[in-house]
């Protein structure tokens, strides 16, 4: 047990730097859930669909650029922005068809008929994504190329190291956060986002184009999910039609935790979740003796997750700041 | 006018009635139809081994029908979706009982399925030869109709356990396993015997994540093992050790036959080179599995998944034993072919199988591979590291 306990100790930082990566990627997935239900207060389900179909767009470009010999002719922060922007504009256009057809229809409906709908488009959609990749590339099972660069490692510690993909991710998520924050914020069409979020009707009335504000919506989310999507692809390398359903589920979680509709708590309930989750897997074993391992981390983060709901049902930023997005 | 909608309902049931009735059933000249079933996962995230389980079967059923039919008999494949799920390998299977002209049920991939839907074939002697699965439990009932051509993980697993202790001279070693039957069954057997031969388990753990393994690997980077034994299928595998390996940890890496895919590298890549995983598929370097792996390709336009070949070998085996009760130019019943499956002594890719009363192999041949190149059109050219023919484990009662 001594050792144990010293072992505890000894990977803290790491198991922390692990939670950490983690979070901020289920951060980057949970802005698409929250931006949408800012807007339409609808749980849009076919988000995880939509953010693996940018990852399966990545892996396109990269393995477009592979076959050409090109992969290592270019410096990585093109390929890598290269493929970003092609999942991001594959995943808003998906995002913005998936609305047109399924949801606008149901709109006036009450709100389960959306909700299912949506559900019938997440499954729409694996099987889709699966039939054009079995006929285009005969493949179930699709694996990023490896950018050397990417799998670089910096030593932080003595045991402790950091990949640049990971870097790559927090970063990102950073910087789309701080870009989601000014678009709604600073700018008119955010105005307008906000606006239709108060109040449909009174914005319709002021001259606003409802229609197009929402297009606009799952278009800015599901770009932001297409991105989401092509850097979970270069972190863990192995994607298939069905891998974003779990991460998709976890970070609608993330995305409830940190009060839903509210892009900060995105954010934060990402980081709370995905430390939660390390934090289990890596220890739950250590300390009980192997009794319970890793196996419980997705029921000791969700246990966590219904306590923190009962004392804080809007979630942990959910009425903190009242700006929606 | 209600009276006019009955009449067209009653002539369209008609036509539908018409349309419904098999084929074989209107042009009665021929001698009838034996089917071969299989059922694996064609859909969800293992669709690819399901299907290659499929092809296999198909492929087998093409090359080597010849006999039945020149006697006049129609031979089909009838494919089941048993998309992984034991619910649905059980419903499928009612539905395979119901079809008389359904004599061998090939499949599944998945223990966790085969075992209740071969509840459901025993209940009319409906014989299953299953390619994949290795979990005891499907033999170890002593069902007549129960065959399997695979090894079984309570000698695989140890097997593996012996190679890291007797060959690799390790001290410890850090099992994580998938928690299906499969992988969990395996994992356990490893670590039952290496316990025996002196080695520290230091860890069992099991995970059902897909992705991100960083939270496992980094007390397993804590624990230093000598080896990481991982009970599970490649796709799961292969990023699990990739990102062992990338988060630097220094051990051997060992696992069972689920790791027997070239899509291990393509994932893995460089980092998996020097894996050792055991297997009871004889190495695809001898002659017959190098023309099967060249059949495959040239009909289906991709390499074979694993279990394709054990699925050619179990629909061959099915067939041969079909052959062997045509008595008559009649269709055997689906008990003789039961008991003359026991009786086929087949020699094909994965070596000369021969059921023992159990259904399992009489001799199964276990090897211990070690992968050699991150290319994964060298797969096949993975080094043998230790071979051990070994006799299926008697009935522990």
């Amino acid at each position: 047990m001594g050792m144990d306990f010293d072992l505890l100790v000894r990977i803290f930082p790491e198991v922390l730097l692990d939670g950490i990566i983690l979070g901020f990627m289920y951060a980057l997935i949970a802005l698409g859930y929250t931006m949408v239900y800012g807007v339409l207060e609808f749980i849009n389900f076919a988000h995880s669909e939509i953010f693996i179909a940018g990852a399966f767009v990545g892996v396109e470009i990269l393995l477009g650029l592979q076959a050409r010999g090109l992969l290592d002719g270019f410096p990585w922060p093109f390929v890598l922005l290269l493929a970003l922007m092609a999942g991001m504009a594959a995943s808003g256009l998906l995002a913005v068809t998936v609305e047109r057809i399924a949801y606008r229809p149901l709109r006036g409906a009450p709100r389960l008929i959306p909700l299912i709908s949506a559900i019938g488009v997440s499954f729409f959609l694996q099987d889709l994504i699966r039939l054009v990749e079995s006929l285009w590339r005969n493949a179930f099972n699709l694996v990023y190329p490896s950018i050397d660069a990417l799998n670089l490692r910096l030593e932080l510690t003595e045991t402790m190291d950091v990949s640049v993909k990971s870097l790559v991710v927090i970063v990102s998520a950073l910087l789309m956060l701080w870009a989601l924050h000014l678009i709604v914020n600073r700018t008119k069409v955010g105005t307008a986002i906000r606006a239709v979020a108060e109040d449909q009707a009174a914005a319709s009335l002021m001259g606003i184009d409802v229609n197009r504000i929402i297009s606009l919506t799952f278009l800015i989310g599901g770009a932001m999910g297409g991105a989401a999507g092509v850097l979970f692809g270069v972190q863990y390398g192995l994607i298939n039609p069905y891998s974003g359903f779990i991460p998709g589920l976890k970070a609608f979680t993330a995305a409830v935790l940190g009060g839903i509709g509210n892009i900060p708590g995105a954010m934060v309930g990402g980081l709370v979740l995905g430390l939660l989750e390390a934090f289990a897997a890596s220890y739950l074993s250590l300390l009980t003796g192997g009794a319970f391992g890793a196996e419980y981390k997705d029921i000791f983060a969700f246990s966590a997750l219904i306590l923190i709901l009962i004392f804080r049902p809007k979630g942990l930023l959910g009425e903190v700041v009242r700006e929606r997005a | 006018m209600i009276r006019h909608r009955v009449r067209l309902v009653q002539a369209l049931l008609a036509v539908l009635a018409v349309a419904l009735v098999p084929a074989s059933e209107l042009g009665a000249q021929g001698k009838g139809t034996i089917k071969i079933a299989t059922q694996s996962p064609l859909s969800g995230g293992q669709a690819a081994l399901g299907e290659g389980i499929k092809l296999g079967a198909q492929l087998a059923l093409e090359q080597l029908r010849g006999n039945l039919t020149k006697q006049g008999f129609k031979v089909e494949l009838v494919p089941f979706d048993d998309q992984a799920k034991p619910d649905v390998g059980v419903a499928n299977a009612k539905n395979i009982i119901a079809d008389k002209d359904i004599l061998v049920v090939i499949g599944h991939l998945n223990s966790g399925v085969a075992i209740p839907s071969s509840e459901v074939y025993k209940e009319v002697d409906l014989p299953m030869i299953s390619p994949a699965n290795t979990n005891e439990k499907i033999t170890d009932r002593g069902y007549p109709s129960v065959n399997r051509v695979c090894g079984r993980d309570d000698v695989q697993g140890p097997v593996g356990a012996e190679f890291a202790a007797q060959t690799l001279k390790v001290k410890s070693v850090y099992v994580v396993h998938d928690k299906t039957t499969y992988g969990q069954g395996v994992a356990e057997a490893f670590k039952a015997e290496a316990e025996k031969k002196g080695v520290k388990v230091v860890a069992f753990e099991g995970t059902e994540e897909k992705s991100n393994f960083d939270p496992i690997i980094t007390p397993i980077k804590a624990k230093n093992p000598d080896l990481v034994y991982f009970g599970g299928i490649y796709d799961q595998g292969g990023p699990f050790f990739k990102q062992a390996r990338e988060k630097g940890v220094k051990a051997k890496f060992l696992g069972p036959d689920g790791l027997d895919s070239s899509d291990l590298v393509k994932i893995g890549g460089k980092t998996l080179v020097g894996l050792y995983y055991t297997t009871a598929a004889a190495p695809s370097t001898s002659p017959q599995a190098k023309k099967f792996g060249d059949d495959f390709k040239k009909k289906f336009g991709k390499n074979p998944e694993p279990y394709a070949s054990e699925s050619y070998v179990a629909t061959a085996i099915a067939l041969k034993a079909i052959e062997s009760t045509v008595a008559g130019g009649k269709a055997p019943t689906r008990a003789t072919v039961a008991a003359a499956i026991r009786k086929v002594k087949y020699a094909g890719m994965t070596g000369t199988i021969e059921f023992d009363d159990k259904g399992d192999p009489k001799k199964a041949s276990y090897y211990v591979m070690q992968v050699t190149s991150d290319n994964p059109e060298k797969w096949g050219e993975n080094k043998e590291a230790k071979r051990l023919a070994i006799a299926a484990p008697p009935l522990k009662k």
